[in-house]
């Protein structure tokens, strides 16, 4: 078996995984390191990508439908830059924000355990593969969810696994389905099936098991609160990376097996559609910070389910870019954003948003990552959000789906709307009762989230490369 | 020859890459925040100097790169351009120091400083916008810079005036960037082109040609407060004075007024605006926000409220010079530009300086300010009377030529509007200056916080108040706005 960057990408975060976890005290610089290196290794790939389009390593030799191949494209490598990019500057952001040793000792193996398995969902190529990447995504999520350790944080937590184990369970109850059906659950095999109603019974099993994963209305009752209590790292990765690998299944999956009614399409849109709007009025009314952070990612979510039904029955040709720049772009902002909320936690010692103007203790440069952020998930240009909100418009209108636009743009100012309070909390100064010293603004902890905000914003400038790079190796052309 | 085919970009990042250094200053180092400032703002200068020098030499300037298939991000520098960022670059030099100034005690000034060096960054892209979808990012990034110094004060009232501020103008972005992707889906570009890009589809589908002109202009009629979106605008004044200054005169409303000319003659080009009948409505409602702009503007008693009514109406004489669709209207409402910024600034100066130094917010507490206060109030005097009209001052030249614009397209009830609007003013102007220097300041209202104003309060609106003498005592002068004005013009009538 050779080492390629491939495998590299897999196997190096599983083995720094073990070894932080047997290693308690070096942890935080096995941590490190492992993620660096997978930063590397996902360049490689890149630069094999680049030039030869899809990637495809059997493991072990054997090949599909047998053994198990590995595939990176376009896509799964967009997703993996971003998993390993963002990974490293939360991983640097954790560095501060870990206070605790006994904290320290589990978020590495627990963060790098997370890190195998998305990039194993990213590369996989087979739905049985996939349900067990899932299932590792899953575990390590719960566990960084507990983390903090507080009373709230167990119970999200709790729910959190349920809510976990049942859509795992529904995706493998329909992965089951397809093996008996076919006979084989390599990608290759479902796009050559032909359409039957026990092959959509079980796509509808998978994908129901995944939207309860990413949370998609009205299965999202677990996430608000999962994320808003975890520490903030954890909720950077939570919120940032984790839901999307759900997503990118889903993405990948309806392509191979497209949904067979426009009204499912549609009813999916609707869901997407309810959570911009119930998403947007919990964040108003929101007490605390972190917690409005976790419901706009709710909208988000939907908004990213509106991009991918607007296409309709026609396939994914087009409409999948618009979900897979939203994808990205909610990845780096709301990791940004959630850093920064930890920041400004940590400076206040509360995050309670109706008292955020009540001390002269102001991180200047944390409230400046927060509202850089914002930027990019409200859709503001040049952010890659609005980048990512453009092309969804476009397409929304260019085929007459009108409904998507006023949903989009009702979205939108609500995420004004509830930003603003925030915001307001950040400049008001009149509830102070001490006069306002020179207050240091800014710590170095501030660096890693500031770096993921400015990204949100530039890399909307750069969007031209990454969408003809998310289409290299027939990304979502088919042709798995 | 180009040797410098990126001025226009240098230019713009002059003050976006001042300002991330600003923000990082500490609040103490006040001589080198006003260093960098002052010296931003005059390397700003110069550098649109010479880009005036080359661009009248007849180089043309074009800076874009790729964002999304097909759409660029595009800066340009046409005349119209230029004319727009020349008036920004040299009012901000002039704010800059009346800001210094006026902040000299204040707390916050690197925020401050910070997020008034990106609001005029914001003002130089909307000038400098290539295409419909860069005018789109500047106008967004306008709204977010300006906010912070809305609220500057951090008082209930500045943020209520503050999220008031942001739902009317975000909402306009919104609709503008429906109005751009409509633009972009309907002509599949969104460039700036004199004679505009809708002809064809104008013809063929006017319906779909009709309702992007109202989405557009209505997008960004919010910054240009026409009425009905002109709300904000009084409420935003509770802004410290050099932000109100640099709102009316250049940054915000003067963004909106310029989206009107850049969507009216580059995106549909007057001619197709007024074969689809839209330039009549368009000439209508301006006709309305003047007269009603002006009439709100004599109930107030607040200073700064009255100049912001005064605004609301003044702004509309662009509005109204545009929608008029004759070449002479249109020099009269691109010279207003430059004119009804010169002039608005003084004035929010002016109220300023009245305001720090007398502690006078009222017009009823104007009585013998002008004795107090002789310097600004004579700048005052020559801004006013400027605005309602007296030959041979700024605001009578703009509306000169806006009456022979209405003559000359058969509108005479231009020149009604415009005599009647002038009536208004004297109306709303003349008992300020009637109090100020020939009633006699009552000592007995308790005259708060009476201190004497430095020379970067003082200087400001005068050097502002000569230009208004300036641009109308020497109109015809080469290289005055008017003259400027008119070669834009030859531009986007395609003479």
């Amino acid at each position: 078996m050779t080492i390629d960057a491939m495998t590299l990408t897999l196997f190096l975060p599983l083995f720094g995984a073990m070894a932080a976890f047997v290693l308690p005290r070096a942890a935080t610089g096995i941590g490190l390191v492992t993620v660096l290196a997978t930063c590397g290794a996902v360049w490689l790939l890149a630069l094999e990508v680049l030039k030869a389009g899809a990637v495809i390593t059997p493991l072990g030799g054997w090949e599909a439908p047998l053994g198990i191949a590995l595939r990176a494209d376009g896509l799964s490598l967009a997703m993996l830059a971003m998993t390993s990019g963002v990974g490293l500057l939360v991983s640097l952001g954790a560095l501060n924000a870990l206070r605790d040793l006994r904290q320290r000792q589990y978020f590495w193996p627990l963060w790098l355990l997370l890190l195998t398995g998305m990039n194993g969902v990213y590369l996989g190529t087979d739905i049985f593969n996939l349900y067990v990447m899932i299932e590792v995504i899953a575990l390590a999520a719960v566990g960084l969810t507990v983390l903090s350790g507080t009373k709230e944080a167990l119970r999200a937590g709790l729910e959190y696994m349920y809510a976990s184990i049942l859509g795992a369970l529904l995706f493998l109850m329909g992965v089951g389905f397809v093996y008996l059906h076919l006979g084989r659950l390599d990608f290759a095999g479902l796009l050559e099936a032909e359409p039957s109603g026990a092959l959509s019974a079980a796509l509808a099993l998978m994908l129901v098991g995944l939207l309860l994963k990413t949370a998609l209305f009205p299965l999202h009752f677990w996430l608000p609160a999962a994320h808003a209590n975890a520490t903030a790292p954890a909720s950077a990765l939570l919120s940032g990376l984790v839901v999307k690998a759900a997503l990118y299944i889903f993405l990948r999956l309806t392509t191979y097996m497209p949904l067979p009614d426009e009204i499912l399409v549609t009813l999916i849109g609707a869901l997407g559609a309810g959570a911009v709007l119930w998403g947007g009025v919990q964040a108003l009314r929101a007490e605390r910070l972190k917690l409005l952070v976790a419901w706009s990612t709710v909208v988000q979510i939907g908004l990213i389910f509106i991009a991918f039904a607007r296409a309709g029955q026609v396939g994914l040709t087009e409409s999948w870019k618009a979900a897979a720049l939203l994808i990205l772009a909610h990845g780096v902002a709301k990791a940004a954003m959630f850093l920064a909320a930890g920041r400004i936690k940590d400076e206040l010692g509360h995050d309670i948003i109706r008292d955020l103007d009540k001390s002269n203790i102001r991180p200047t440069l944390a409230q400046f990552t927060f509202a850089l952020a914002a930027i990019s998930i409200i859709g503001l240009p040049p952010s890659l959000g609005f980048i990512g909100k453009w092309t969804l418009m476009e397409g929304a209108m260019a085929a007459g789906y009108w409904h998507w636009v006023v949903v989009t743009m009702i979205g939108t100012l609500l995420s004004v709307a509830y930003f603003s309070r925030v915001f307001a909390g950040f400049l008001r100064f009149d509830r102070v009762r001490a006069p306002v010293g020179e207050h240091q603004g800014w710590a170095l902890a501030d660096v890693a989230p500031l770096t993921l905000a400015i990204a949100s914003i530039s890399l909307g400038l750069m969007a031209a490369p990454i969408l003809s790079f998310l289409e290299l190796g027939y990304a979502l052309g088919v042709m798995p | 020859m180009t040797d410098m085919p990126l001025l226009p970009l240098f230019i713009l990042l002059t003050s976006l890459l001042a300002s991330p250094i600003l923000f990082a200053l500490p609040e103490r180092a006040a001589n080198l925040r006003t260093g960098i400032n002052l010296g931003v703002a005059a390397i700003k200068v110069a550098l649109v100097a010479w880009l005036g020098w080359k661009v009248s030499q007849g180089v043309v300037y074009d800076v874009h790169f790729t964002v999304l298939p097909g759409l660029d991000f595009k800066l340009q520098a046409d005349p119209l351009a230029l004319l727009f960022v020349s008036l920004s670059a040299i009012l901000w030099l002039i704010t800059t120091v009346y800001s210094v100034g006026y902040l000299e005690s204040g707390s916050h000034r690197a925020r401050f400083f910070g997020f008034f060096s990106l609001c005029v960054a914001a003002t130089v892209g909307v000038a400098m916008a290539g295409n419909l979808f860069t005018f789109l990012i500047f106008y967004e990034l306008l709204t977010l810079a300006t906010y912070p110094l809305v609220i500057h004060r951090g008082s209930a009232e500045a943020l209520r005036a503050g999220r008031i501020y942001l739902i009317y103008t975000l909402a306009g972005g919104l609709v503008l960037l429906l109005g751009t992707l409509g633009l972009w889906i309907v002509a599949g570009t969104t460039d700036f082109v004199p004679g505009g890009i809708l002809a064809d589809v104008a013809a063929e589908q006017r319906l779909v040609a009709q309702m992007l002109f109202v989405v557009l202009v209505g997008a960004v009629g919010v910054k240009a407060a026409l009425v009905p979106f002109h709300a904000w605008l009084p409420i935003a004044m509770v802004a410290p004075a050099p932000v109100s200054a640099l709102l009316h005169a250049v940054a915000v409303v003067k963004a909106g007024a310029f989206g009107i000319m850049r969507v009216v003659y580059e995106v549909f080009g007057i001619e197709t605006a007024q074969a689809i009948g839209m330039t009549a409505p368009l000439a209508a409602l301006a006709a309305i926000t003047i007269i009603y702009g002006s009439l709100k503007a004599i109930t107030q008693d607040d200073i700064k409220k009255r100049l912001a009514y005064s605004t609301v109406s003044q702004v509309s004489y662009i509005t109204l010079g545009v929608a008029l669709a004759s070449p002479i209207a249109a020099v009269g409402a691109l010279a207003h530009l430059i004119h009804q910024g010169l002039m608005k600034i003084t004035m929010f100066m002016a109220a300023g300086n009245l305001a720090e130094g007398l502690g006078v917010k009222k017009v009823s507490q104007m009585n013998g300010v002008g004795r107090a206060m002789p310097g600004t109030m004579l700048a005052f005097t020559a801004a006013a009377l400027a605005m309602i009209g007296l030959p041979p001052l700024a605001g009578f030249v703009s509306k000169w030529y806006l009456a022979q614009g209405g003559l000359d397209t058969g509108a005479v009830w231009v020149v009604a509007l415009l005599l009647g609007s002038s009536l208004l003013n004297a109306i709303y102007f003349l008992p300020m200056l009637y109090r100020a220097w020939f009633r006699d300041g009552t000592e007995t209202e308790a005259v708060p916080a009476r201190r004497r104003i430095g020379w970067m309060l003082a200087a400001p609106p005068i050097t502002t108040a000569l230009m208004v003498l300036a641009v109308g005592g020497f109109a015809n002068a080469p290289f005055s706005p008017l003259e400027w004005t008119r070669f834009v013009v030859a531009i986007e009538y395609q003479e």
